[in-house]
This record gives structure tokens, C-alpha cells and sequence, in this order.
């Protein structure tokens, strides 16, 4: 969906004038967007540790996404899906083929990286890459949720050539390298996730004996 | 209460009948059902909640020993009826932009002589700890009910608040790269089995809007619109704002005016 919303943007942006375009849509916000991030940033409990208050910055990415509500124009998001492939991080020994068993237990963990005061994640929980929420993977795994398309027969679909066991590490590891601000998380640059966590998942995609192609 | 249980009712039975193909095999989620089931028996909890509040609102409390039916939630003093379904509103005797939480606290404090900090020490109920906030924000959106959702934020502040609501609404920011809009954003998503509404259209921000505050079966609590909002923030896993905060404000008063129209149905039961 979101493809074929950028096709018709890129389609529209090609029969007017660019300024004309990006004049279409307001910015969130209007003129108020000074005041809104003044007054978002002052919203929060003075006793947030500094290092949770951190995760109130913006990196160019975030900053750009919000201007366009996610829907850059293309030549925006091209640049965006540069500067994000250029994050991608290997594992040093290179392999991008872990256990799909551990990727599988990493699939469906959606705890981890809640804080405050009301319900935050005990100390130490698990974090998990919570592919579950979004995605269809295993069949046996009926709770999914349906944000981002169903994995399921990934690898009994698309293989496991090298070119797409290193286009799902690299969607993995930074998701706005393919398409600019997607609703998925970049798992790898936030280092939410390891890069050998990444391989083990990616394995659970892609291995022929991994449930996911299974049945 | 009698029709609004009968509503509840059928509302579960439909999504009951709806559900029970796929989940069938998920067993976390029969016991979710369960609990509905369970506490439809007795009608929705929330129901209690709002007698509660009921009484609360005329009681003689505080230093000053007064009730609050002489508060002014927005249609001039004691007056409640639609009153719930028209806030936030610009308030002249504050000079701010106020939902009905921070209103109900600031006339605790003012009438009833509490401070802010004894007003909102239980905003939220926990296992052994009852919330007046939430008993009495229960029994003042009742007294909507059946009233159109009615926030056009056509005072210079409100407009201005909705606008900052907007932004906050598409900022993306946190380790997983969150916005209010991945989750609300789209028209029938789930995250997991939870549904999601499109939070940016009438539609979708009216059959959100319409049912706070709602019971929540998860939690076994009423949980306010300031709750729902706050623990979201805590699902996109950015710190915690102050309880009444601006930006909170903000996104309600976004979302009331994008949900104007829209017939209130509260208190709601949800998962
Ligand atoms: C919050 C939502 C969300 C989460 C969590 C999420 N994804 Fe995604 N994912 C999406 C969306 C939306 C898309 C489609 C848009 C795009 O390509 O970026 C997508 C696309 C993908 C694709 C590309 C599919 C294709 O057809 O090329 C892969 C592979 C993928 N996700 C894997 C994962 C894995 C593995 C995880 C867990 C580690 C995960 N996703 C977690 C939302 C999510
Ligand atoms: C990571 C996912 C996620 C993010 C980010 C998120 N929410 Fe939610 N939101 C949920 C879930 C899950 C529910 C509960 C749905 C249910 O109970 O069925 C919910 C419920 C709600 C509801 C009540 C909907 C209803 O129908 O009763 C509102 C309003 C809401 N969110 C607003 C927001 C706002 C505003 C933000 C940003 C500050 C936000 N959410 C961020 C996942 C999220």
C-alpha cells in the first residue's frame, strides 16, 4: 500500500510543479511547529533519567518523515534511503545465515525498551524484534498483526539466494534503506537488535526447515 | 444504565462472533474472552464506577468542605450534561486550553480547596487503590452520552492546540522509530490481534473518542483518555509525561475535533 501511495505520489510530483507539490500538504503542526516541540519536550516527569530523555531526539530520518507524514516526495526519500543503507552494520565473521531457532524465539518476544514509572520492562526482560505484531510468519502463530505484509513462505517464495538473505539482513538492520519512512523500525541501527540476532532471524526467514516455510 | 448494558452486550457478542474462528486456537486470548464474558455478566463495571462518581461529585470533601456541583466544565457552573463531549475548551479564568481531567483537578483544588498534588495522587487506580479521578471523569462522560462529540476548536487557542496535538500525532522519534500515526495511522491494521482504527478520519477517531472512558478487561480498571494516551506513550517507548500535561492536551484535542460529529457511547468496555 504504501508503494503504491509513493507510485502516485511520484506520478503527481512528475505532472506538477515540484513547489506546487510540496505546498499540497502542510506540515504537521503549521506554523505551530516550534511551539509544539518546545511544548512536547516540556511534557515530560523531571525525574526521566537523562538517558530516557534521550530517546526524544530525531535524527534526519524522523525529522524528514514528519514533515512529509510519511510520505516523502520520491527524490526526499531516495536521499533518505541512502543516507540509511550506509548505516548497515555486518557480523565480523560475515555470516548472514544464524539458528532459525533463536530466531524464531526473537520473532515472537515483544517485551523490552518499555520505561517509566506505571508499567516499565523489569530490568534485565528480554528484548525481542516483535516481527509478530506487524507480520504473518510461522502459520502456527495465530496472533499477528497485519501493519506490514506476511512473511510467511518468505524464503519458500523468494528463495535464499545470497541477494535475499542480504536484503533481509539489510531490511532488518535498517528498514528505511528500501523504502523511506516505513512503518517498520530500523532494528539494527538503534542497536535494538545485534547483528548476530539479525542473522538468527534471518534464518528463521529464510531456512527451508524453518516454519515459517514449512506449512 | 439498563439500555447501555444491553448495548455492551451486543457489542461483544459481535465481536465474539466475529473473533472466534482465529482465535479458537489461541488460548491467551479464550481466557481474554472469558473475563468479557465474566464481567458482562454483572453489566460493565464501569457502571459502578460512575454511581460512585455520582456521589463523589456532591459530596462535601477538602479543606473547605464543599462539593463540586458548582463546577464549570465548560457550559457554566454544575452544568454536565454534554459537557464531557465538548472538552477540551479554552478556559478564560485559567487562560489555557483544558481537557476534562485537568478542569475536574482544577476545580478540586479551587472549590474543595485540595492541592494539585493531593487531587491527583491516585489519578489511576491500582490492585488496593481507588481513584476519585477516575470515578468521577466515569460519572461526567456518562452525562454525555448520546451527546455528538462536539470540539470544532474554533477559539484561536484551540485551533492552535489541535495543530500542536497534529504534530505530536506524525512525530516519529525512540528506538523503534514510533509515531502516534504507525499505529493509528491506516485503515484496519492490527497490532497482533488488537485493532487499531484510523485515528486521522472522522470515522476512525469517532468510534475511539465516542467510548472513553472505558473499562478495561486487561486491566480490570476504567481507564481515563489521559491513561489511554499515557500508556501509549509508553507502548511507542518514549519517557513518561507529568499526568495532565500539555502535549497529552494536545492529542486529545486533536483527536475530539477530528471526531466531532460523532455520538458519545461511554462508559465502553474493551479488551
Ligand atoms: C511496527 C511494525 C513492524 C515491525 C515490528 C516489523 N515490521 Fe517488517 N515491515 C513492516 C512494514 C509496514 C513493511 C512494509 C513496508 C516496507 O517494506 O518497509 C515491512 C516489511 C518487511 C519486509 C520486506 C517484505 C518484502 O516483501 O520485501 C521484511 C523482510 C520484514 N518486514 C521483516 C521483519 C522482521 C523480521 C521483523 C522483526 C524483527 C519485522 N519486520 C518487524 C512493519 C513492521
Ligand atoms: C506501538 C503501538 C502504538 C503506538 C505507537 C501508539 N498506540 Fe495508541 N493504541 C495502541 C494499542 C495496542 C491500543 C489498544 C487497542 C485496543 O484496546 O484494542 C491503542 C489505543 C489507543 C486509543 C484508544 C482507541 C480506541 O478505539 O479506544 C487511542 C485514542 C490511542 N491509542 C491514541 C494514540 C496516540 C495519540 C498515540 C501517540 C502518542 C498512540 N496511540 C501511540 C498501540 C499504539
Amino acid at each position: 500500500m504504501k508503494l503504491k501511495t509513493s507510485l502516485v505520489a511520484t506520478f503527481a510530483l512528475a505532472l506538477s510543479l515540484p513547489a506546487f507539490a510540496q505546498k499540497a500538504v502542510e506540515a504537521p503542526g503549521g506554523k505551530f511547529v516550534k511551539e509544539a516541540e518546545q511544548m512536547f519536550r516540556t511534557s515530560f516527569r523531571a525525574d526521566n533519567p537523562k538517558y530516557w530523555m534521550t530517546r526524544l531526539e530525531q535524527d534526519d530520518t524522523m525529522k524528514t518523515c514528519l514533515q512529509y507524514r510519511d510520505n516523502p516526495p520520491r527524490p526526499i526519500g531516495q536521499k533518505l534511503e541512502r543516507q540509511n543503507a550506509a548505516t548497515i552494520r555486518y557480523p565480523v565473521d560475515g555470516k548472514l545465515i544464524g539458528d532459525w531457532k533463536e530466531g524464531e524465539k526473537l520473532a515472537a518476544v515483544g517485551t523490552g525498551g518499555h520505561i517509566g514509572f506505571i508499567q516499565p520492562d523489569p530490568a534485565g526482560r528480554v528484548r525481542g524484534g516483535n516481527c509478530y505484531a506487524c507480520h504473518e510468519l510461522a502459520k502456527k502463530e495465530v496472533a499477528y498483526g497485519t501493519i506490514g505484509p506476511s512473511l510467511h513462505h518468505f524464503g519458500k517464495i523468494r528463495g535464499n539466494a545470497e541477494e535475499i538473505v542480504k536484503y533481509a539482513y539489510d531490511k532488518i538492520y535498517n528498514s528505511n534503506a528500501f523504502t523511506a519512512c516505513t512503518n517498520m523500525p530500523r532494528f539494527g541501527l538503534h542497536s535494538w537488535l545485534t547483528p548476530e540476532q539479525i542473522t538468527h532471524i534471518v534464518a528463521f526467514l529464510v531456512d527451508p526447515e524453518s516454519p515459517v516455510n514449512k506449512d | 444504565m439498563f439500555h447501555r448494558f444491553i448495548r455492551t452486550l451486543a457489542s461483544a457478542a459481535l465481536l465474539g462472533a466475529f473473533a472466534s474462528p482465529a482465535l479458537a486456537q489461541d488460548s491467551k486470548v479464550a481466557d481474554e474472552l472469558a473475563k468479557y464474558r465474566e464481567a458482562l455478566a454483572d453489566g460493565n463495571p464501569a457502571d459502578l464506577l460512575e454511581v460512585k462518581g455520582e456521589g463523589l461529585w456532591s459530596e462535601k470533601r477538602g479543606p473547605k468542605k464543599a462539593s463540586l456541583e458548582q463546577c464549570d466544565l465548560g457550559l457554566g457552573p454544575g452544568k454536565l450534561e454534554g459537557a464531557y463531549a465538548s472538552l477540551p475548551r479554552y478556559f478564560k479564568d485559567t487562560g489555557k486550553v483544558m481537557d476534562v481531567e485537568s478542569r475536574l483537578v482544577h476545580c478540586m483544588v479551587t472549590l474543595q480547596g485540595f492541592t494539585v498534588a493531593e487531587a491527583t495522587k491516585n489519578w489511576y487506580s491500582r490492585p488496593g487503590t481507588e481513584s476519585d479521578i477516575e470515578a468521577l471523569v466515569t460519572f461526567i462522560g456518562a452525562k454525555s452520552n448520546g451527546k455528538p462529540i462536539n470540539v470544532p476548536a474554533t477559539h484561536p487557542e484551540e485551533a492552535k492546540m489541535a495543530k500542536m496535538g497534529e504534530y505530536i500525532f506524525y512525530r516519529r522519534s525512540g528506538p523503534q522509530d514510533f509515531s502516534c500515526s504507525i499505529c493509528h495511522g491506516q485503515e484496519g491494521k492490527r497490532i497482533r490481534l488488537q485493532e487499531l482504527g484510523n485515528l486521522t478520519t472522522k470515522d476512525g477517531a469517532g468510534t475511539a473518542m465516542k467510548t472513553w472512558p472505558s473499562y478495561r478487561v486487561s486491566q480490570g480498571a476504567v481507564w481515563t483518555m489521559q491513561r489511554r494516551l499515557i500508556d501509549c506513550m509508553r507502548q511507542a517507548r518514549w519517557p513518561e509525561p507529568n499526568y495532565l500535561a500539555d502535549s497529552i492536551i494536545a492529542l486529545e484535542t486533536y483527536l475530539q475535533k477530528t471526531a466531532t460529529g460523532t455520538v458519545m457511547e461511554t462508559p465502553g468496555i474493551k479488551r
